[in-house]
């Protein structure tokens, strides 16, 4: 079995779906000739045609409502949008439309439609290739939202995204594209879309993030073992919904939670993941519990990008703040 | 029975042949003759030459972000920022740095911003030109935005604004277009195409026989120039600044050119596109052709081409020189990103700056 990246499962499970389901049509500006500007799709036009793997004209709004009207007529249409900050026109078809169809339609119409796209800073790309705006389609009605931190969630949950009746958004953290390899078996098997995914037992605090924030919390994790100090790790990779049982169940165990996020702080999935928490695990909190996030400002050129995002020291200063709580 | 309720044609301007000869001597602008203005915008295609070469260096060093070329696209956007009048309003897409320079924006400026710096966002002029615009077209409604102001507030100013042959299928493009016909804005929408949108191929956008018809849909004067030859491009520029200028209303124009480098650094244009394509399009390209022009005219030479070849590369080290100093013994603090927020900064991000100013030397390169 070979040893692939996360972008590789994206590219495994696309390939697998496209084979199993001949409805599924991969859509985007350069997915075709190009395979992607992160190779993403690279091979599937020469396996699957153009009329399978379409080089659309550059337009997110068409791309994203031509989605909606493919899949409301019997295509599985997985929509590529190049970078996060171009998503933003396409939300208009996503909450007004795409979140809707079944709803509105008495189930007459569905959309089992998936838009995949890169999130996230870390990479030095240019301006709006780096925010992280999950909390945006979260909020949004009769989509799911999911973010996968390894190569095998990425493989195992684009394969549930894809085969999935309703729309999901699909985030992929540019920024741990490439981090790790691992073994990836294509059995065509898939992971569910509303369950969290424990990276790491521990005792006396729970770490819970997503995405490429995964590599700093582990690393976190791993500083407070030397201390003697055993932190639970939680990926929640399926933002909407939220697995809170997982969470809870953690937190039942070690008292004390720290959240960790890229985006913006305010009204982000963290805010959202602590209510729940202050809502049913309120009275197995010892501590206050405390959120790591991006700062509420526009993200910063690549030049400072780094100090916008949660650091390991951030993160061991958080989880110092809720284990000094006696 | 059937009748013809519109009907229309675009007509393609060029003056200047691949030669450097006029196509015909008898029919050419005032500006053909105009030597000295030719000069000037010669000298100025050969710095944003000189200038994209050292930024590539710069990129291929790890000294700068990812950057977009202007290889090949000099005349057209020279000839843009030589048509404005400085009070005029210029809303760029990414990689204009020809019209940029011809209206004060420093090479230093585009540096600092490609090297990941908001400093190069803060022209040091003119002030109102609105910042580089990655999201595609969306720069397009801006301009007509402040072509709106300046009717409003009965201003002879004008904006421009520039998008791409892949940024001409974009509602933001088309709704502009729209708006400078409802309201007879004083907007010129120029169409660099470069016949190709990173990967994608013109013939993929649609199959309109040309860009600038779209113009013409939405009820605009649209035509379309050789975007290599400067004189085409500085004429139908000159000719759609007066005519907003003069009030009345917007003006397309396409200028064909070819995109004759990767997309930006961060690409790889091999993978799609045969070299063939670009050898035949690099005879095509715009200095070569003026240089004969100027040179047959008598107002060129090899010594004088020489010494402007020297003082550019003088120019742009300098310009590299003052990007690597500020961004190495003055960057930014971790507070920047807070102190532009908001005139004054809420509560919230008060708490946030001074929580941030504990971690200030965190992260640093990934
Ligand atoms: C709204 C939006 N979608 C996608 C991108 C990514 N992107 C950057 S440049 C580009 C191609 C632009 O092609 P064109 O409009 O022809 O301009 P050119 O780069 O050729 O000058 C794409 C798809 C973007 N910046 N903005
Ligand atoms: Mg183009």
């Amino acid at each position: 079995m070979a040893k692939i990246t996360l972008i590789e499962g994206v590219t495994m499970a696309l390939a697998r779906a496209m084979e199993e389901d001949a409805s599924v049509v991969v859509l985007g500006e350069d997915v075709g000739v190009n395979g992607g500007v992160f190779r993403a799709t690279a091979g599937l036009q020469q396996k699957f045609g153009d009329e399978r793997v379409i080089d659309t004209p550059l337009a997110e709004v068409m791309i994203a409502g031509v989605s909606v009207g493919m899949a409301t007529q019997g295509l599985k249409p997985v929509a590529e949008a190049q970078f996060c900050g171009f998503t933003m026109p396409m939300i208009d078809h996503l909450m007004c439309h795409a979140g809707r169809m079944r709803n509105r339609t008495r189930g007459r119409l569905s959309c089992p439609m998936v838009l995949r796209f890169p999130t996230g800073g870390g990479i030095h790309a240019p301006e709006h290739h780096s925010e992280s705006p999950e909390a945006l389609f979260a909020h949004m009605p009769g989509i799911r939202v999911v973010m996968p931190s390894s190569p095998s969630r990425a493989y195992g949950l684009l394969l549930a995204a894809i085969r999935d009746p309703d729309p999901v958004i699909y985030m992929e953290p540019k920024r741990i594209y490439r981090w790790q390899r691992e073994e990836v078996e294509d059995d065509g098997e898939e992971l569910p879309l509303d369950v969290c995914f424990t990276l790491r037992d521990g005792e006396d605090v729970t770490l819970v993030t997503w995405g490429a924030m995964v590599k700093e919390t582990l690393q976190a994790a791993d500083q407070l073992e030397q201390k003697g100090i055993s932190a639970e790790v939680i990926d929640v990779a399926t933002l909407s919904p939220i697995d809170m049982d997982t969470i809870i169940e953690s937190v039942e165990r070690t008292g004390r939670c720290v959240i960790v996020q890229e985006a913006p702080k305010h009204c982000g999935v963290a805010g959202e993941i602590a209510a729940n928490l202050a809502d049913a695990g309120i009275w197995s909190l010892q501590a206050p519990v405390k959120r790591v996030c991006g700062y509420d400002t526009v993200m910063p050129l690549y030049r400072n990008e780094m100090k916008y995002m949660p650091s390991v020291k951030r993160i061991l200063h958080a989880v110092n703040q809720v284990l000094e709580v006696s | 029975m059937a009748r013809t309720v519109a009907a229309f044609k675009v007509d393609y301007f060029q003056f200047l042949g691949q030669d450097g000869k006029l196509l015909d001597e008898q029919h050419v602008p005032a500006v053909a003759r105009d030597f000295d203005r030719l000069t000037d915008l010669y000298r100025l295609m050969t710095l944003t030459r000189a200038f994209d070469k050292k930024a590539i260096a710069l990129q291929r060093t790890g000294k700068l972000g990812t950057y977009a070329s202007s290889l090949g696209h000099e005349a057209a956007h020279c000839s843009i920022g030589a048509a404005m009048h400085e009070e005029d309003c210029f809303a760029p897409m990414y990689r204009e740095y020809g019209a940029q320079f011809y209206r004060g924006v420093k090479m230093s400026e585009v540096l600092l911003y490609w090297g990941g710096d908001e400093r190069g966002n803060d022209f040091s002029s003119p002030r109102h030109d609105f910042a580089w615009c990655v999201p595609i077209a969306t720069q397009c409604l801006h301009a007509a935005g402040a072509a709106m102001a300046y009717k409003l507030k009965n201003e002879a100013r004008v904006a421009v604004s520039v998008v791409g042959d892949g940024g001409s299928s974009k509602g933001d493009f088309l709704e502009a277009i729209n708006a400078a016909s409802a309201w007879k804005l004083p907007l010129v929408l120029v169409i660099i195409n470069n016949q190709w949108a990173i990967s994608v191929p013109r013939s993929k956008q649609n199959t309109a026989a040309t860009l600038a018809q779209k113009g013409i849909a939405g009820g605009l004067p649209s035509i379309q120039v050789d975007g290599n030859d400067v004189i085409a491009c500085l004429w139908a520029m000159e000719k759609a600044v007066s005519a907003a200028r003069a009030g009345k209303g917007a003006f397309v124009i396409e200028m064909l050119t070819y995109r004759l480098s990767d997309h930006t650094t961060a690409d790889d244009a091999r993978r799609y596109r045969p070299q063939e394509e670009v050898d035949e399009a690099a005879d095509k390209e715009p200095l070569k052709r003026l240089r004969r022009y100027l040179i047959d005219q008598g107002t060129w030479d090899d010594q004088r081409e020489q010494d402007l070849v020297s003082e550019c590369t003088q120019f742009v080290q300098q310009a590299a020189d003052e990007y690597i100093d500020m961004v190495q013994n003055d960057p930014q603090p971790v507070t920047a990103m807070f102190d532009y927020m908001y005139q004054e900064l809420p509560h919230d991000l008060v708490e946030q700056r001074a929580y941030a100013e504990q971690f200030p030397e965190d992260g640093g390169h990934h």
